[in-house]
């Protein structure tokens, strides 16, 4: 028998300090932008300042004779150098859209590129965009998704012949029946608007093209290098062996550089033909114009409860404004499709319909970003929960107690057809409301509301799948499989340990975290390992690292694969030490026989495997080197309570928050460290969300926030230090018992922040349907509930 | 376009001398004629602060300045910080307290508590914010940041650490 001090965990659940800081704290990273590539051409983009129009004419001789400039392209100098790309779907009722490179003969939205400049460097390329004529047809635009829905309505994509590119309907039970009979009814008309992801580093990518072995290679600021390796592979009729994606680091992404898109494209079209390098570094504006935006939801919800304050029903009627395009691979319908599948919550609700429209604007595409659909599921959801405890006279907790789904109704199926594993529900309310004193913040609350200040207190619980597994990502029909990942972990001749993933890491530490996982099952030392991903090539098939999936999955992967490694690595050992298997275990990067003095390190094994032939029996010399693809099927549910207090200050409607607290249920907590730096970023992009970050279009499609002093993202001056519990109550069905955590806290903040908001209003009568809730917004509220007590 | 005028500017304790153009930009300057591409580029607007380095020991925003601005100046950027195999205090810091996730904003961070470090007292977690409040991150909510400013500030004083 193996000493079990020895078998148990060393790694997993440590705050090991990240591998990748070094590097990046001495500007020795990688981004895609730090490739100097002598001699690359420089592209620069003239972008639709039109929100629809025909292209009639396009001049860009003038453009074309300045000084520097290599070449200028068209939609039309690109017939037959690629194939359009359409994000297509088997879900009914949905129309893929083409989207070209560079426009062609239409633009959809502003920003929209139209003509691309390649220049020596970056400055000539902007220069010579001021030589481009382009003769634009202008069209009715239609920037309001109600008004897209209209008869009379521009329609932008005439081959779907409707601006309603998907609809989507869950349904159980009789809703109408419940609504009428219901004794109690809460509901309103909910509007979460549009955000931009707002990654500090733009997106940028370059192109390299060799021509002697016809190999092209894109290194970008993207998320899914897999994805986008098999998409260009297609687009270029190339194999995949010939395209190799590269994405070492990059500079956050939250699904903003989860799609493909236009320039990855045109770069590597261009440089293929042009057998030169060719880059393209992206601006602010063009980020926050052009980055797929996220959320921007319209929602009519009731929710019909018993008089003790049971559940019985709840009806959501949504509207997604998804902007000009159905963005790749998620297509249109992904974000607003989540937000009826996931309204239902963690409670148990019997009797559900939700309805929802993904409606085309002459707006930038919507794509994933961070909580995708479930921040706006939650928010409605829980401000339908505390709108129905102020009815009831109840408290939002008690409430939201005596609904949460208990731990032997799992696993629990939702209305819409999720099925949520066991996962700590009850747990998460308690332990929150125990770390924040929630009577006493009660109490106190009730103080300074007597004392005249407007005081609030809000909690959101919700549930995420997280982790999704092939069963789950095959579903809505999407051209890529998002439900596996592949792990290569390999023993070399030196004794060192690589690990190869199909994963795209941008700052959740991956690098440290399956490391972790691989010291722990292998019983490697950590300094052995080395994890390598964010390229294409480094497994057969990859996708990359988004959805709350890295961790499950190639966690799992590694686990799997580690697993089998180590067996071959204790067989080879039980011929060189002469024992028997079972008397053999590995931690620190030996091989040992319990009991004994004698071990080998795995350097010595490699060498007795590899080099020193002889030394072991010809048939027991096993490669060193294991791949396995993990497949968690289903996924897993992870869930969380947030509160929030907070305090508006009547003068200037800024809003403080006081204090804020995290209770999540994320299953077996790989390094609490990295846990805890996820949650702190979700939350402030939550209260973002909440409290100031609006993508604003105006009637004719203009976007009016487009520097980062009109999009407003949190500062450290406005995000309070946030408290996190860990729970780890159930251990899911994953390989490992791993959970998916890194989009939590984006999805709970809003919701938290907007009840905590009602909440200090509430003597005020004034409630919130509407996020984010600006300092404008705020004072109008407060302006007209005060003129209505007043009676005016 | 314009002329190029020459000049001279001392980066990390080495003095350069280049040709540019008056209009280029210092953190062009720095990324792409001298191949310093630890100074990141957020927003090119003066918002995000990722492309902060220090002129004559004061922060300042690099797409601010042009490289002509740097002519007879001491530029000092993330590179001149500690090294890889040997991490300045304030960098070790923010590995011991994970103060970064994707590492993008963090050498403009890095750059201005530098400065915060040299001249505040830093002595509360508003005046730490505060003083954080012009660079943006994406990633941490700050909180991790501001415990690294908190110990740097506390480790300041001691002798060990000159």
């Amino acid at each position: 028998m193996a000493d079990p001090d020895v078998l148990r965990p060393k790694h997993i659940g440590a705050r090991v300090r990240r591998v990748e800081d070094p590097r990046l704290l001495t500007g020795q990273g990688a981004f895609a932008d730090d490739r100097i590539v002598p001699g690359a051409l420089h592209i620069a983009f003239r972008r639709s300042d039109h929100a629809h129009a025909l292209i009639s004419g396009i001049d860009t001789a003038a453009a074309a004779a300045m000084p520097g400039v290599f070449a200028v392209y068209t939609a039309a100098d690109l017939e037959g150098l690629v194939e359009p790309l359409r994000a297509t779907s088997r879900m009914r009722n949905y129309h893929a859209t083409p989207l070209y490179p560079l426009a062609r003969g239409r633009v959809r939205h502003v920003g929209e590129p139209v003509v691309a400049v390649l220049a020596e460097d970056r400055y000539r390329a902007e220069d010579a965009l001021d030589g481009i004529a382009i003769d634009y047809a202008p069209l009715a635009a239609v920037s309001d998704p109600r008004a897209a829905l209209g008869a009379d309505a521009p329609v932008l994509h005439e081959e779907a012949g409707t601006n309603v590119l998907a609809e989507r309907e869950f349904s159980r039970g009789d809703i109408a029946a419940e609504l009428a009979a219901a004794p109690i009814r809460v509901g309103g008309s909910f509007r979460f608007h549009r955000k931009a992801p707002t990654a500090i580093e733009n997106r940028a990518c370059i192109a390299e093209y060799d021509r002697g072995r016809r190999l092209l290679t894109l290194t970008s600021s993207t998320q899914i290098p897999g994805v986008i390796r098999d998409a260009l592979a297609d687009l270029l009729d190339m194999p995949g062996h010939s395209v190799r994606v590269v994405a070492a680091d990059v500079g956050g992404g939250f699904g903003g550089k989860a799609s493909l898109y236009p320039e990855e494209i045109l770069v590597a079209v261009l440089a293929r033909r042009l057998g030169r390098a060719v880059r393209w570094t992206g601006d602010r504006l063009e980020d926050l114009a052009t980055t797929s935006h996220g959320f921007d939801e319209i929602i009519d919800a009731e929710l019909a409860l018993d008089r003790d304050g049971t559940m019985l029903a709840l009806s959501a009627e949504v509207i997604g404004d998804v902007g000009a395009y159905s963005i790749y691979p998620w297509t249109a319908a992904l974000e607003p499709v989540q937000v009826v599948s996931f309204m239902p919550g963690p409670y148990r609700v019997p009797t559900y319909r939700g309805r929802v429209r993904a409606v085309a604007t002459n707006k930038a595409p919507t794509g994933p970003y961070r909580g995708v659909g479930r921040p706006i599921a939650t928010f409605v959801m829980e401000r339908l929960v505390d709108m129905a405890a102020r009815r009831l006279s109840l408290d939002p907790a008690e409430l939201r107690r005596r609904n949460l789904v208990r731990p032997e109704e799992f696993p629990y199926r939702v209305a819409s057809g999720i099925v949520w594993d066991r996962s700590g529900f009850g747990e998460c309310l308690e332990r929150a409301c125990a770390a924040i004193d929630y009577p006493k913040l009660r109490t106190d609350q009730g103080k300074a509301r007597a004392a005249g200040r407007l005081c609030g207190v809000g909690i959101a619980s919700y549930a995420e799948l997280t982790g999704i597994g092939s069963r789950i990502s095959a579903a809505p029909g999407m051209p890529i499989n998002t439900g596996t990942e592949t792990a290569t972990i390999r023993l070399d001749s030196t004794g060192a340990v690589t690990g190869n993933f199909g994963i795209a890491s941008h700052g959740q530490g991956l690098e440290t975290t399956l490391a972790q996982v691989i010291a722990d099952e292998l019983g490697a030392r950590l300094a052995d390992i080395q994890i390598l991903q964010g390229d294409s090539a480094l497994v057969a098939h990859g996708t990359g690292t988004y959805a709350s999936r890295s961790a499950v999955l190639a966690g799992g992967a590694a686990v799997s694969a580690a697993r089998l490694l180590k067996e071959r690595i204790i067989r080879a050992a039980s011929h060189l030490l002469e024992a028997a298997v079972e008397d053999i275990d590995a931690a620190d990067g030996r091989v040992f026989v319990s009991g004994t003095d004698r071990s080998l390190s795995f350097r010595e094994i490699a060498r007795a495997v590899y080099t020193e032939i002889g030394r072991l029996p010809r048939d027991a010399r096993e490669e060193l080197e294991v791949t396995k693809v993990y497949d968690p099927f289903f996924g897993t549910a992870t869930a969380a309570t947030h509160i929030a207090a907070l305090e508006i200050d009547p003068q200037t409607c800024k809003v403080r928050l006081d204090r804020y607290v995290v209770a999540e249920d994320c299953g077996r907590v790989i390094n609490p460290m990295i846990v805890d730096g996820q949650v702190h970023g979700a939350v402030a992009q939550g209260i973002g969300a909440a409290l100031t970050e609006e993508i604003v279009y105006d009637e004719a499609g203009q976007l009016l926030t487009a520097s980062l002093v009109d999009y407003v993202i949190p500062a450290a001056s406005e995000v309070p230090p946030i408290e996190t519990i860990h729970l780890d109550t159930e251990s899911p069905s994953t390989l490992g018992g791993f959970r998916g955590m890194g989009e939590g806290g984006t999805i709970g903040a809003p919701a938290a922040v907007a009840n905590a908001l009602a909440d200090a209003l509430a003597p005020l009568g004034a409630e919130i349907f509407e996020l984010p809730m600006t300092p404008e917004r705020l004072f109008r509220l407060i302006t007209e509930a005060t003129a209505q007590a007043r009676g005016d | 376009m314009s002329k190029h005028r020459t000049i001279k500017a001392t980066v990390n304790g080495i003095a350069y001398e280049r040709s540019v153009e008056p209009r280029l930009l210092l953190s062009d300057f720095l990324r792409q004629t001298l191949g310093l591409t630890g100074t990141h580029v957020g927003c090119e607007h003066g918002v995000c602060g990722a492309c902060t380095v220090l002129i004559d020991g004061d922060s300042a925003r690099a797409c601010l300045y042009f490289a002509v601005q740097a002519d007879g100046r001491h530029i000092e950027t993330v590179e001149g910080l500690g090294t890889i195999d040997d991490l300045s205090p304030l960098q070790q810091e923010f590995r011991e307290h994970h103060a970064l996730q994707c590492g993008f904003c963090t050498p403009g961070m890095l750059m201005t508590c530098v400065d915060l470090l040299k001249k505040y007292p830093l002595a509360s977690d508003a005046e730490i914010r505060d003083g954080l409040s012009g660079n943006l991150c994406r990633c941490t909510g700050y909180e991790h940041i501001v415990r690294a400013v908190r110990a740097a500030a506390a480790r300041r004083g001691r002798k060990d650490d000159g």
